[in-house]
């Protein structure tokens, strides 16, 4: 005790060294972290109350950015737009993800290459795969009007259509992304145990009873990662859209990643595309807490 | 004592830069002009920057290949090397304004498309003016010559004060392409004014066919030079001298009513989403009867491996409107950036980028079209000049009776986008007053934001 006392004396300034050698651990964590997300984060949120247009000088405006983009109607029908893209990107993928994950659990012949052939299109670069689609859409040359006519259907004017313009860019998404959500799914189901098949088995169950009953509950918190990961990826999706229909026809399908472009990158109203960010990553922040309290809630069922 | 042909050409250029600029009386009162005195006994020599370097910022395109080909022959010719760089359209626009706000630029010569960057530019005096630079014999290659300069290139160049902010390259008037084969066919006459236009789209559309009547631009943004061009025909104009907007006037109306019938009507199915590449392929592919664009596209229409109506194209002159007969200029060109260290070499290389080697080789590559009108003839006296002589008559007739095809303002992105999607509306069947109506309100207040002091 006697000896190690004098030892214990200095602790104090130990535990400071100590500290200050994590500080030295952490800091350049905190420089990245400050530089790469929060300075510029900050700075968006100080420029989204100035008035700014480059090559103009700055005006302080306060929260009149905001004002006018509640009664921007062209704002708030992109967000619109968002949604009913983003709610049709996640569902489709879902359900024939899940599908395509059902079936390709099952054995048959030649499974593990049609498989690898399934999930190709997730390969493929967005840009590319926006610029070949734009072919198969264009109402006189495009395939896919051929192949509507040879079963005698009309002819669809696809993403020239103000009306049909959102789901046929959907149908590039589904096409672009089922095989994610397969992934995903088919993971989830080579993790789940046999012994809740076998006993319901021998209670008589049905092969739909075992999907709706058991498969289905325990697939759900592999469903929400799905989910989360294509409502990030639908809500973000810009280069599609951009390629394919450039928002159009008019504004029919402009979200709020197209109009935020045009504004910062065509019109160079820094300011207000900066109050658009802003409003975006709100939205944003609300449905990731909405998608977290459903993940939490697929716990316990 | 100054020899005398030298005399005349700077007279010629004086006159001809007073003709450009509206208020060019001060044009005397430029320190260049008191050089032009002082320095009279010296002689132009390319060689004068020998071992300087400038950077030059180009616009990824045929001519921008074209000149960056042959940049070993200045460096060869004047000892000034060139670090050039070549950017897609869209991007270079956007790195030059953020550059130039930046206060220091990478590049010290820049391309620019005169519809989009001429205002935006001007306002921000973003460009050197090359009056001092003209004047002086030092400077000045006694071959610049801007009387061979088209005089729409030139109002394009120059400011209404006189200043001389950039050279012309390239001119794209609008012109109407047409297929002779399906006007023969139906015994139709190429049109003159805009009711026998309407009509022969009307005679030539035949849908069980697929064939449509009229073919151009329906795709927000890149569809407003269409209206434009009826709408200058009409005698509408953009902006009045008061700043406000001119676009919901009677003429705008009926020139967008022209448009809504001969795109909505006579167009194929889709053509809102149409771009000029949508409306080339349906041309080339014989589907369509007039296309109108601008005049750079005779090289796909003749080329066989890509065209099925080789030989069968038509080049006509924009059709006269009840007020006027105009073709809608769009015109691309090259200044020097005001905060350049360089601008003696710069200088240079603008007047080697603009002079008759170059501008022929542009026309014989199929590149564009020169603003120079001696290239015309130095092209087709070559005898590997492939273009049809009726594309350069047409071109030489539309370049006489062109204006430009959008208003010289700061937004101008935003007055296409805006009425852009006013027009691609009407195509869906709205109502071409309400919407410029609407278009017109909506864009005003940007107009006086942008445009103010």
């Amino acid at each position: 005790m006697h000896a190690a006392a004098p030892t214990h004396v200095p602790r104090p300034g130990f535990l400071a060294r100590r500290r200050r050698s994590y500080l030295l651990f952490v800091a350049p964590a905190l420089v990245v972290v400050g530089a790469v997300i929060i300075f510029p984060w900050a700075f968006t949120v100080w420029m989204s109350a100035f008035d700014w247009k480059i090559g103009s000088v700055a005006h302080f405006v306060g929260f009149d950015n905001y004002t006018q983009l509640a009664t921007n109607k062209r704002f708030l029908e992109s967000i619109l737009h968002t949604f009913y893209f983003t709610l049709l990107a996640v569902i489709f993928p879902l359900i024939l993800g899940t599908i395509a994950a059902l079936i390709f659990h099952r054995e048959f012949p030649l499974r593990g290459m049609l498989r690898s052939i399934f999930t190709m299109p997730m390969m493929a670069t967005p840009v590319a795969v926006a610029l070949v689609w734009t072919m198969m859409f264009h109402p006189q040359q495009g395939v896919l009007n051929y192949l509507l006519s040879l079963v005698g259907l009309p002819p669809s004017l696809w993403v020239y259509s103000p009306t049909w313009v959102i789901p046929s860019l959907v149908l590039v998404e589904i096409w672009h992304w089922t095989p994610l959500i397969m992934l995903i799914v088919l993971g989830g189901l080579a993790a789940l145990p046999t012994e809740p098949y076998e006993s319901a088995r021998l209670d008589g169950a049905s092969e739909w009873q075992l999907f709706r009953y058991i498969t289905l509950p325990l697939l759900a918190p592999f469903l929400i990662v799905a989910a989360v990961i294509r409502t990030i990826d639908a809500l973000k999706a810009f280069d599609t859209i951009y390629v394919i229909s450039q928002g159009g026809p008019g504004t029919a399908s402009e979200t709020i990643n197209l109009y935020l472009y045009l504004q910062a990158f065509a019109f160079y109203n820094v300011g207000n595309a900066s109050a658009v960010v802003v409003v975006f990553f709100v939205i944003i922040l609300a449905l990731a807490l909405l998608l977290l309290h459903v993940r939490e809630k697929a716990k316990w069922t | 004592m100054t020899d005398r042909s030298r005399d005349d050409h700077t007279d010629a250029l004086r006159r001809r830069l007073l003709q450009a600029g509206a208020g060019a009386a001060a044009l005397g009162a430029v320190p260049g002009a008191s050089l032009l005195g002082a320095q009279a006994q010296g002689t132009f020599d390319w060689k004068r920057f020998k071992g300087e370097k400038i950077e030059v910022l180009l616009v990824k395109s045929p001519r921008g290949d074209l000149l960056s080909k042959y940049h070993k022959e200045f460096e060869d010719m004047t000892g000034i090397e060139v670090g050039s760089e070549m950017v897609p359209e869209q991007q270079q626009r956007q790195k030059a304004v953020i550059e130039f706000n930046s206060g220091n630029p990478s590049f010290d010569v820049i391309a620019l498309s005169y519809h989009v960057q001429k205002r935006q530019f001007a306002k921000n005096n973003w460009l050197t003016d090359l009056r001092p630079m003209i004047n002086d014999r030092m400077m000045a290659d006694p071959n610049l010559d801007f009387a061979d300069f088209a005089q729409g290139g030139l109002n394009y160049a120059v400011e209404s004060d006189g200043r001389v902010m950039s050279l012309p390259l390239n001119l794209d008037p609008w012109v109407v392409y047409y297929n002779k084969e399906l006007f023969a066919a139906k015994g139709v006459a190429f049109p003159k004014t805009f009711p026998q236009m309407i009509d022969a789209a009307a005679k030539l559309n035949d849908t069980g066919k697929g064939v449509s009547g009229f073919v151009g631009r329906g795709l927000k943004n890149a569809n407003v030079p269409v209206w434009t061009s009826f709408l200058l025909g009409y005698g509408g104009g953009f902006v009045d001298k008061g700043g406000k907007l001119m676009t919901d006037s009677s003429e705008a109306i009926e020139s967008a009513k022209m448009y809504q019938t001969l795109l909505g009507k006579y167009g194929p199915q889709g053509v809102a989403g149409y771009n000029w590449n949508e409306a080339q392929s349906l041309f080339l592919q014989g589907k369509a009867a007039m296309w109108l664009d601008g005049i750079g596209f005779a090289q796909p229409l003749e080329d066989p491996t890509k065209s099925r109506i080789v030989g069968k194209v038509g080049y006509g002159v924009m059709p006269a409107g009840p007020k006027q007969q105009v073709s809608a200029l769009f015109a691309d060109g090259e200044g020097i950036s005001t905060f350049s260290k360089k601008k003696g070499p710069a200088w240079f290389y603008l007047q080697w980028a603009s002079n008759k080697a170059n501008q022929t080789r542009m026309l014989q590559a199929a590149a564009g079209a020169p603003v120079r009108t001696s290239a015309y003839a130095a092209a087709q006296a070559s005898s590997d000049f492939k273009s049809p002589k009726e594309w350069v008559e047409c071109m030489l007739a539309s370049a006489k009776i062109a204006q430009p095809g959008l208003p010289i303002i700061a937004a101008v992105t935003e007055f296409r986008d805006t009425f852009g999607i006013a027009l691609t509306n009407m195509i869906n069947g709205a109502d071409p007053a309400a919407e410029l109506k609407r278009a017109t309100a909506e864009f005003q207040p940007v107009l006086d934001k942008t445009e103010k002091a």
